[in-house]
């Protein structure tokens, strides 16, 4: 099938190695297949926008790329690093990306700033203040700085999700992987962090989103994907992604999806 | 107890024969009594500085990815939970000092002694400290371990992706939260172990209840020493309260949802 093959083709030139390479990726839970031959490569400054139903197997797919999820099956590299299930192989992809989360997941009893500060000292041995200049620049770009000694739970949803993001980039990625980073925001507060997240794709970030924001997906993305119980259906540049869908499936869910 | 011979000299109050109250001894012994709480506190503070101890590394080894770790921890708890406080003092200071003997010959034969020496022999006090210790801390795993698992899994999946190891993970990110979580579960655990101190009485270790048995055995004013001796607990009690309280205003006090 035409769209499974170019999931597989290199869009970078050859010159320039991919920053993500999946290869035949698989992945099962048990007797469960969560994931079927999947077939990704993401090229350096690349954004991505995955979207598909739920259990269909978005997030188990870039929690792969990170190793919060062994695989299987088949070959993850990332930034040159395969990843296996040795210890140094992970710590090294995990030290070149960033994850944010559909819950936030910043720490309760830490202040915005000694949230952002943690994993560059503890991890990059980075000095107290050097870590602290680094934070406050980015809470800056996030527009948070003057939360910085609040903890979590003073700030609002979309206040936080930027702090998670400003957390992440501390950590100098050169991935960034969002799950779901809108779902679980009061609709007021969407707006701030995908403004956030276009501010990062515009200053060249490599991303991969997970979201059914379709309205970021054809403002941002250089490619959708559309995934389905756990396999890659169809996979686009927005505009073509949009307007003419190849798959049966892929016009079925965005239906679904933009109906209002 | 035999009183009779003190109880002669007992004189009546409004004509009937009875009980006369006399806090002369009492005050005559508040020197010793009050020492006697110095060494329930100390009994009780390093009793819980063991007990969090073993809690938090029981609850470590508890969910380790090796089972027989898990098992020991599980056997561990289920022993110390299913027999009598008493028994494992004595069992510490009675029981292990035989078999400590043996293995001082054992050592010393093998070279691995000067000469043969009872390494498990203690004193009461330091036998009062470990079995308080051993007993708060097999509760302590089992209370600490629900907060460990009360605290969501985003938060160490968090850390993993910042680049944490499990270990950090866990002592940097889980630790506090889950302690939060439990604080007054754990604290009425060791407000149990302050108040169980006294039992250690029976070893002779230096304590208040100790006291108050060597003072009331010598003057039989039984109720005047136990009176004095339940306020002193429940001071005691009230001492630990606040510390409790201290220890959450400081390190528990950040804001949640």
């Amino acid at each position: 099938m035409a769209s499974t093959q170019s999931a597989a083709a290199p869009v970078a030139s050859p010159a320039i190695a991919p920053m993500i390479v999946m290869e035949a990726v698989e992945k099962w839970y048990g007797p469960y297949k969560a994931l079927t031959d999947i077939n990704l490569s993401v090229r350096q400054g690349e954004k991505i926008v995955l979207c598909g139903p739920s259990g269909s197997g978005k997030s188990t797919l870039i929690r792969c790329i990170n190793h919060l999820e062994g695989y299987s099956k088949g070959r993850i590299t990332v930034g040159g690093v395969n990843l296996t299930e040795s210890a140094k192989t992970i710590d090294a992809v995990r030290r070149d990306v960033g994850m944010v989360f559909q819950q936030f997941n910043l720490f309760p009893h830490m202040t915005i700033l000694q949230n952002c500060t943690l994993s560059p000292m503890r991890t990059l041995g980075q000095s107290k203040a050097k870590a602290e200049a680094t934070a406050r620049r980015l809470l800056e770009r996030v527009k948070i700085l003057d939360q910085a000694d609040k903890y979590p739970a003073q700030l609002s949803g979309g206040q936080q999700q930027r702090v998670a993001i400003a957390r992440a980039l501390c950590m100098e990625p050169k991935v960034m992987l969002f799950d779901e980073p809108t779902s679980a925001l009061d609709p007021e507060m969407v707006k701030e962090v995908l403004d956030t997240m276009i501010g990062l794709a515009e200053d060249g970030m490599t991303m991969i989103v997970v979201t059914h924001e379709m309205g970021f997906a054809r403002q941002v993305a250089d490619r959708v994907i559309f995934m389905a119980k756990g396999e890659i259906v169809e996979e686009g540049h927005p505009k073509d992604f949009f307007t003419a869908p190849k798959h049966e499936r892929t016009r079925a869910f965005l239906g679904e999806i933009l109906r209002h | 107890m035999v009183k009779s011979p003190k109880r002669a000299t007992v004189v009546s109050v409004g004509g009937n024969v009875g009980y006369k109250f006399d806090f002369g001894p009492v005050w005559d012994g508040m020197p010793d009594l009050l020492m006697g709480c110095l060494g329930t506190m100390g009994l009780a503070l390093a009793g819980m500085l063991l007990a969090t101890v073993i809690g938090i590394g029981g609850v470590i080894l508890r969910d380790s990815r090796f089972p027989p770790l898990r098992w020991l921890v599980m056997s561990f708890v289920e022993l110390i939970r299913n027999t009598p406080f008493l028994v494992q003092c004595y069992f510490i200071f009675f029981a292990l000092p035989l078999l400590g003997e043996q293995l001082g010959v054992l050592m010393f034969k093998f070279g691995l002694l000067a000469k043969p020496t009872n390494l498990l022999l203690l004193s009461p006090t330091a036998t009062a400290i470990i079995a308080l210790g051993v007993n708060g801390g097999a509760y302590a795993i089992e209370i600490i371990r629900g907060g460990v698992q009360s605290i969501s899994k985003g938060q160490v999946e968090a850390g993993l992706a910042l680049g944490l190891h499990r270990a950090q993970v866990f002592r940097l990110i889980v630790l506090k939260p889950a302690l939060r979580a439990i604080y007054p579960s754990l604290t009425s655990q060791f407000t149990l172990l302050t108040l169980t101190t006294s039992v250690a009485s029976a070893i002779a270790a230096y304590e208040l209840t100790s006291v108050a048995e060597i003072i009331n055995g010598n003057s039989f004013r039984t109720f005047e020493v136990y009176f004095t001796v339940t306020i002193m607990y429940l001071i005691i009690s009230s001492l630990m309260a606040l510390l409790f309280n201290a220890i959450s205003r400081r390190y528990f006090s950040y804001p949640v949802k």
